[in-house]
């Protein structure tokens, strides 16, 4: 019964069964349904991690001594565009951070006014979607107290960061948006410091987003305008951020 | 040894076919039928073939993303990893054409089944009494003495006690164990430590592997681990007999080989 062929024949078919199997993934991949269908792991993870912890949970923190030695940039690392480049020329005194939508109090606020504000120091890891990790200090005002100062409106559900970047020479600028709960959670803020000093133009000058229970394309760079909306309709592709328009990523970047 | 002829708790949990109802030859002699295998166990079986070789395809395509792995709390460019990996051909990953997108979407979703798949066949398993029953690995299996025994055995290609034919040695359990026990667990929980949600709401999950790059690192190994057993599993599928072997998996029934098999 376990003749060679038997087992020769076996090992073919095991060997025919994985490729059919993985080319198999390629073309359920390609319809339309089935990859909607599976996409819909994205909020599976976001109802599953909302409903099985408390929104108040905080991203571990460390110690001085146990940061990267070197942070590294990625992504755009300029915007290069004529407005910014004037914005680095000056200092960014001319730079104002616009905070709009669904808001009570549409601000307009300099970076002296934001650098007067209280702010919360953290040292956390930034997981990159590829599989990095570094850690760095961030400093700087709360997404929430920017947000009580706008006086934001109780429909809002979403907040969308938009950015000064087109990242790699898009169309339309990068941007990136997250729920109530991150965007009232102690540790999202947007930092104007990075391990002591001002962010640099690499990461993001002069103010770059931290919502610390997410993975980096997240943290947006060159954070120029907040805005508080209901959804995200009528915003570029509509799917709420950069990659997630562009390239499917997950809206739910806490896995 | 445990002298049962039928390792599974009765009443079976389903009809018995024709071949164990006629009368002929004994359950325990060659030729006869053992209901070997549960249906929650077969069930679990084949949804991991497809789960666990989607999750390693997938898990390969992510991995071209950044093919470098370090110990500790950080790893990223400047830092030295400890693995630097070449990047794994179209082949071995899903899908074919590097595309972290798709790679990232298949991972997640069958990282529910593969994670709830597991918690549910543990669950059911110590109450249908499958781990107390069949994997339970007794004292007397793990002495040297044994152990060496059922070593010898098997390079023999006898898998199967006469006495007892459907019993698993003790090879068998210490793999099935491991595998279900330890690397399944490993892996599922290293990957809940990469993710930043639950890193803030199991921050221990991290102090358990020792921080974010080295659970990453211990995911890998663990799904080479999984592969190992994956290539011994299969090839020793087919040393004992793959249409006996396979067919039990898919009816619950074994027949008892003839001696010396």
């Amino acid at each position: 019964m376990s003749s060679i062929i038997t087992r020769r024949s076996l090992i073919a078919g095991v060997g025919t069964g994985a490729g059919l199997l993985l080319s198999g993934c390629d073309k359920l991949a390609h319809n339309e349904s089935f990859r909607s269908f599976l996409y819909k792991e994205d909020n599976a993870h976001y109802q599953l991690q909302n409903g099985l912890s408390s929104h108040a949970t905080l991203a571990p923190e460390y110690r001085r001594d146990q940061m990267s030695p070197v942070f590294r940039a990625n992504g755009s690392i300029n915007p290069g565009t004529p407005e910014y480049s004037a914005w680095v020329a000056d200092k960014f005194e001319s730079f104002r951070l616009k905070i709009y939508g669904l808001v009570n109090k549409p601000l307009s606020l300099s970076m002296a006014q934001i650098k007067s504000m209280p702010a919360r120091t953290q040292i956390t890891k930034h997981d990159c979607v590829e599989g990095w990790t570094a850690i760095g200090q961030w400093h700087g005002p709360t997404v929430g107290s920017l947000l009580k100062l706008a006086d934001v409106q109780s429909k809002a559900k979403y907040i969308v960061f938009h950015c000064a970047d087109h990242y790699h020479g898009a169309a339309l600028p990068y941007y990136e948006s997250i729920d109530m709960f991150d965007a009232f959670h102690p540790q999202t803020i947007l930092a104007w410091a990075m391990n002591g000093s001002p962010v640099t133009v690499p990461h993001g000058a002069p103010l770059r987003l931290r919502a610390e229970r997410h993975l980096g394309y997240k943290q947006a760079k060159y954070v120029v305008g907040m805005e508080a909306v209901e959804s995200f309709a009528g915003i570029q592709g509509g799917h709420g951020g950069y990659w997630e328009d562009n390239v499917d990523y997950d809206w739910f970047a806490g896995i | 040894m445990d002298a049962a002829i039928d390792p599974v708790a009765e009443p079976m949990p389903e009809p018995a076919p024709a071949p164990a109802a006629t009368e002929a030859p004994a359950p325990h002699a060659a030729g006869g039928y053992i209901y070997k295998h549960l249906l929650t166990t077969r069930l679990w079986h084949w949804v991991n073939v497809v789960t666990v070789f989607i999750m390693i395809g997938s898990g390969l395509g992510i991995l071209n993303a950044h093919p470098h792995l370090y110990w500790g709390l950080h790893g990223a460019q400047p830092d030295t990893p400890w693995l630097e990996l070449p990047h794994w051909p179209s082949w071995a990953t899903i899908p074919a054409n590097y595309n972290l997108s798709l790679s990232r979407r298949w991972h997640l979703f069958f990282a529910l089944i593969l994670a709830f798949g597991l918690l549910g066949f543990m669950i059911t398993s110590l109450i249908n009494r499958h781990f107390q029953k069949q994997l339970v690995i007794r004292p007397s299996e793990v002495t040297p003495s044994h152990l060496w025994y059922d070593i010898k055995e098997h390079l023999a290609f006898r898998f199967h006690d006469p006495k007892n034919p459907g019993a698993f040695n003790v090879l068998q359990k210490i793999a099935y164990a491991t595998l279900i026990f330890v690397l399944l667990p490993v892996i599922i929980f290293t990957g809940l430590g990469m993710s930043p949600g639950i890193n803030a709401s199991m921050p221990w999950i991290l102090d358990l592997f020792g921080g974010r790059a080295s659970a990453r690192s211990i995911h890998f190994l663990a799904m080479c681990g999984i592969i190992g057993f994956i290539v011994v599993h299969l090839a020793l599928v087919i040393l004992a007999g793959p249409i006996r072997e396979v067919g039990s998996m898919i009816t619950g029934y074994w027949k008892v080989p003839e001696e010396g098999h």
